[in-house]
């Protein structure tokens, strides 16, 4: 389930033999090379072909939320190794190598906000703790964040970036696919808004639960979306994938998602459903 | 997989039993006196067959889900209900044959009972794609949910599959759309839910028909996150350390009762449900309705909000 590329904060190891870190910055998609300073005024979106790079939760945080203002809930809540699950590593040592990676407890960051004056209850995946992985703690904070918009009657807000459901914690990070939706059936029922927002890259487990739910589906461009991963699609086939196969310009053309949105419209265009969607 | 009639592990078992079987043969043919040897042979062959099947590790229990001879959904359906009328397809793209389902009598209660189901044969196999269904099967599945909901029936699903199929038209389908919708929807139909694991439970491919109210599993089936293979291609990245990523993700019954997930066991007839195929359908069916029974208890308020429960509170974690 847990498939993904290379996690890349800024730049590829290869690159940073030959461009100093911070001054220059390669596109992973086109090559283009653009100086550092320029590419945070472009919020990492590559001005040669669109290409999202992958930003940290805190400038999401910053781009989306009045101010950049998180009332921040459940920031304490962690994993425990349930299967004393082993593989290379021992499981809580990845947990450990997360925490110190990301300075954060878990996968995800949840709380209360407002988006153009509206108050909503957000959450956030962080692809840096184990390629956003979806284990207990993190199927709990979206749950929590659900029940929030269900109990203050706000909308809801998720920004997904996950490689799927967390293998160290078995069946038990399956069943939080289980837990959430079934919560967001009871906040559909509710009509209380959800904009569920995909970034590079959604698949697996948090593809196939919350991430799929929204009432508006938005994405940012070239992002890998989908069930499967293309390594295993590949493999069950035995041929090659098409070109943008599984990327949001496919989604969308399949009919599985409302709007790419370039990042530096999310805000807007997020504060402009909810106007639509809630009067309250 | 190999069409020999049994695992690697029951190689022992398999030539004793072929030894004592033509020992029998030569007996009778050269009209000798060899029933002490045969005794002796027999008591042998079932301390062997005890200790093999008394010790089994988690990835013997994988490979006896897989047996060639275990049976399907559609021989439970056969051996436990009466009048059933399949029902096909999904009203928007096909009929996937991997996914089945329809209206079916448990002795005097009507049922919906829906299953993902493997083929026997290589040609079957073939039909019923492993298994392995596509959007169009999920979507199949929840229009049957909805019309047991709509006439108040109660669901039965067997759940038996390596996992959603993973290919081009199942990404364009939306395979990751349909389970998530399943999931949602399951969690709110109007009627009893019984979900049984009878063989292989993997993945979001398992769960997209699996939401229930009660969830039941047979002694030797598996339910998890990945399957032992995909699991140690990723995490070992070489398929073959399966048997230590079995081990490592605890996907069997004995497993599944201590972690909580699954409500009860269903045991299995000696050596498993393939020995005796009648015999297993019979426990099946008993277990599925002293279930029933004991959901029709509820009002239909209560039966959703226990399963709302027993979702929400799914998870180890410290706060
Ligand atoms: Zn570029």
């Amino acid at each position: 389930m847990a498939w993904f590329r290379k996690s890349k904060e800024g730049l590829p190891t290869q690159e940073k033999r030959n461009i100093p870190e911070g001054i220059w910055t390669k596109c992973d998609s086109c090559g283009e090379v653009v100086y550092g300073k320029k590419m945070e005024e472009l919020l990492w979106v590559c001005p040669n072909c669109d290409f999202h790079f992958r930003i940290p939760t805190q400038k999401y945080i910053d781009l989306l939320l009045d101010d950049g203002q998180l009332e921040e809930y459940d920031i304490e809540i962690s994993s425990l190794d349930p299967l004393k699950f082993k593989d290379s590593k021992k499981y809580p040592d990845r947990i450990k190598a997360a925490q110190q990676k990301t300075g954060k407890t878990e996968g995800v960051i949840a709380g209360m906000a407002t988006m153009g004056g509206i108050e909503i209850s957000f959450a956030i995946m962080n692809f840096q703790f184990i390629g956003g992985s979806m284990g207990s703690v993190v199927g709990e904070k979206i749950a929590r964040a659900i029940e929030r918009a269900i109990e203050k009657e706000v909308p809801l807000i998720i920004v997904s970036s996950s490689g799927g459901a967390r293998m160290q914690e078995g069946i038990l990070s399956l069943m939080q696919m289980a837990k959430t939706s079934a919560l967001l059936a009871i906040l559909h029922e509710k009509k209380i808004p959800y904009i569920s927002i995909l970034t590079n890259p959604t698949t697996a487990g948090v593809m196939a639960s919350y991430a799929s739910l929204g009432d508006v589906i938005l994405v940012e461009p070239k992002a890998l979306l989908g069930f499967a991963g293309p390594r295993v699609i590949q493999q069950t086939i035995g041929q090659d994938l098409p070109d943008g196969f599984q990327s949001s310009e496919f989604f969308m053309d399949k009919g599985f998602v409302d709007k790419i949105v370039n990042r530096k419209d999310l805000r807007d265009t997020v504060i402009a459903l909810l106007r639509f969607m809630w009067s309250k | 997989m190999s069409d020999r009639p049994f695992l690697e592990f029951e190689r022992p078992i398999f030539e004793l039993e072929q030894k004592i079987s033509d020992m029998k043969d030569f007996a009778v043919g050269e009209n000798i006196e060899l029933s002490g040897e045969i005794v002796s042979l027999e008591k042998k062959l079932e301390k062997l067959r005890e200790k093999t099947y008394s010790n089994l590790t988690r990835w013997q229990k994988v490979q006896l889900s897989r047996h060639p001879k275990r049976p399907y959904t559609l021989d439970y359906i056969k051996l436990m209900t009466t009048g059933f009328i399949e029902l096909h397809g999904d009203r928007f793209f096909a009929d996937d044959k991997a996914m089945v389902g329809g209206f079916a009598w448990l002795d005097d209660e009507p049922v919906m009972i829906v299953g993902q189901q493997k083929g026997r044969d290589t040609k079957q196999k073939v039909i019923r794609n492993f298994g392995m269904a596509h959007p169009e099967g999920y979507r199949k599945a929840l229009r049957l949910f909805q019309l047991a909901e709509k006439f108040q029936v109660p669901i039965v699903v067997l759940v038996d599959t390596p996992g959603a199929f993973p290919g081009i038209g199942a990404e364009e389908r939306g395979q990751a759309e349909a389970i998530a919708y399943n999931i949602r929807e399951m969690s709110r139909l109007r009627v009893p839910i019984v979900v049984v694991i009878i063989g292989e439970g993997a993945s979001g491919g398992a769960l997209g028909v699996g939401v229930g109210d009660r969830i039941m599993i047979l002694e030797y089936a598996w339910y998890s996150v990945i399957s032992p293979e995909g699991c140690a291609a990723i995490l070992w990245r070489d398929a073959a350390k399966a048997p230590e990523a079995a081990e490592a993700l605890r996907p069997t019954s004995d497993d599944l009762i201590k972690l909580k997930i699954v409500d009860s066991i269903i045991p299995e007839p000696s050596r498993g449900a393939h020995c005796d195929p009648e015999a297993a359908a019979k426990l099946v069916k008993k277990a599925i309705q002293e279930t029933l029974q004991e959901l029709s208890l509820k009002s239909t308020d209560e039966l959703l909000l226990d399963r709302l429960k027993k979702y929400r509170h799914i998870g180890v974690f410290q706060d």
